[in-house]
């Protein structure tokens, strides 16, 4: 029977050879070579250009803050959240699928609505007799826009792993002598681990590549790497410069995914639902 | 006592966090002022105005019906292949779930532009003539849902004992029969989950239909995006606050409903 079973995959694998791999393949094909087909280095050296550089070093910077940001907010609202022993995911499910349903756009851009010079957050600072805070437009709101976009992938894995460590081992650190920052360090925040890994990468891939971020919240002044490649395709129409200037974007996801299944052999964190 | 409360403090700063966009742009779908920076007083107009707004109900309707259709190809491509890689050795199931997790680690603008790049290829070598459109961006929601209801599925089929499904056999039930009495209950809440949740993912994508989708055809995000900069139309914000406030009355439904049978 279990051999008859196998072949239920057959419709999915042949999908996803033909709908992520042959497609990855081909952005492989044009990223090497130009217009006539020719094999060439030039899209991918083409990254190094001083000001395609300036791009990608400025996306490293705002994608390593916004995970880092991400990091310390999300953790101990996945402790909060475990030990408030839900009966049920319903309450994880309403804070952070319910939002999705207000579009993502629509949800970048009334932060402008919020950060604006004479927006909400402004009203209330002043009604405090606070200084202005000059937000929007500046990295800090592409930042703040990353870190609100993908903070639920940052919560959830780590919430899971954290859900699964049983009450009675920290229990047991306890009774052995422990203190919390015993039983934290040598308990609780290695059996996260892989949680806190899957995080990671799931927050630092998306702002390293967004372009629609600091589209929105950057008012143009701030060009990341996503917005070099989104430049290349939508408006110049150059696949094979897009193609290469992907590749190497694609370095930095795969060291990001290497880093995941080495960390999460069970995939645990990033089954996040 | 101290430690309690400042746990209430921060969960309650948090969800501010996360909330304060979305009450922001319910907010906007009241305000007369047709700018988002200033309040012009309470109106309903754009409600009204909504429902004879043909370009945002064209949208509305496509978006919802890429959602319906690549959910439901992924629900069943994805259960499929649920069923198969659990029943398979370690070896070929960790390299099929390596494959399923490329679209959810990988960049959304690299998946986007290599489905883009797979339609006009095939266009080039095959001769063929197939347009960014509906169908492209359909087939694209199908792929990067496919993950989600497999990670949805198989946690379910993991929990289910074998020897049930053997019983039912060894009873006399022929394989569907058993697989629609013993299995198929058994992992119907991940199926549910897997296509509420890939509904949800085709609902809000907008980088890979971006880069999928061609001239005539608009879903929401596609059409906000055009009018980021001319201004966006505030019948946007009332049709957003609409759909929100439909599915917060119906998880507080379902979750009523649960938590009845629960109590009996």
């Amino acid at each position: 029977m279990n051999n008859k079973k196998r072949f239920f995959a057959v419709p999915y694998v042949v999908w996803m050879t033909a709908f992520i791999i042959i497609p990855l393949l081909i952005v492989v094909y044009y990223g090497l070579t130009n217009v006539d087909g020719k094999f060439t280095m030039e899209n991918i050296l083409a990254m190094f250009t001083p000001i395609n550089m300036k791009a990608l070093v400025y996306s490293l910077l705002l994608s390593f803050i916004s995970t880092v940001i991400c990091l310390l907010l999300a953790y101990p609202l996945a402790m909060i959240l475990r030990n408030a022993d839900l009966k049920s995911s319903s309450f994880i499910i309403f804070i952070f699928i319910l939002p999705m349903w207000m579009n993502f756009l629509l949800r970048t851009i009334s932060w402008q609505t919020l950060l604006e010079n004479n927006g909400v957050l402004n009203t209330i600072l002043s009604a405090l007799h606070l200084p202005k805070q000059h937000i929007i437009n500046t990295p800090y709101a592409i930042v703040l826009g990353m870190v609100y976009n993908f903070l639920p992938f940052m919560v959830l894995p780590i919430y899971n792993t954290l859900v699964k460590i049983d009450d009675n081992v920290i229990n047991a650190a306890r009774d052995l002598g422990a203190n919390s920052y015993q039983t934290f360090s040598k308990i609780t925040w290695p059996l996260s681990l892989p949680g806190v890994i899957s995080g990671i990468t799931m927050v630092f891939v998306p702002s390293l590549t967004t372009f629609v971020i600091s589209d929105l919240l950057g008012g143009g002044k701030v060009h990341l790497i996503g917005n070099v490649i989104e430049q290349e395709f939508k408006f110049k129409y150059d696949w094979n410069m897009g193609s290469g200037l992907s590749l190497v974007l694609m370095v930095f996801v795969l060291i990001s995914m290497a880093f995941v299944t080495k960390y999460d052999k069970d995939m645990e964190g990033t089954n996040v639902w | 006592m101290v430690r309690k409360l400042s746990r209430r403090v921060y969960l309650t700063v948090m969800l501010i966090f996360l909330y304060a966009p979305i009450l922001t742009l319910v907010v906007l779908s009241f305000n007369a002022s047709k700018s988002r920076a200033k309040w012009g007083g309470f109106t309903l107009k754009w409600y009204k105005q909504l429902f004879s707004n043909e370009e945002t109900l064209n949208a509305l309707y496509t978006t919802l019906l890429i959602a319906f259709l690549s959910a439901l190809i992924a629900v069943i491509l994805g259960t499929l292949a649920s069923i198969a890689m659990n029943s398979m050795k370690k070896k070929p199931r960790a390299l099929l779930m390596a494959i399923t997790n490329i679209p959810m680690l990988n960049a959304d603008i690299v998946t986007g532009i290599s489905l883009m790049l797979l339609f006009i290829f095939v266009n080039v070598v095959f001769r063929t003539r197939i347009r960014l459109g509906f169908t492209t961006v359909l087939l694209a929601h199908i792929t990067f849902n496919i993950p989600y209801v497999i990670l949805s599925v198989m946690p379910k089929l993991r929990q289910i004992n074998k020897n049930t499904y053997e019983a039912a056999l060894d009873l006399g039930a022929s394989p569907i029969y058993a697989f629609y009495k013993v299995i198929l209950p058994e992992i119907f809440p991940g199926i549910l989950s897997g296509f509420l949740l890939a509904f949800t993912m085709s609902l809000d994508d907008f980088t890979i239909t971006y880069f999928t989708t061609g001239p005539g055809i608009e879903t929401l995000s596609t059409q906000i995006y055009t009018e980021v900069r001319k201004g966006i139309q505030p019948e946007i914000y009332a049709l957003s606050t609409l759909m929100f406030a439909a599915v917060l009355l119906l998880l507080v439904f379902v979750n009523r409903k649960s938590a009845v049978k629960e109590k009996e």
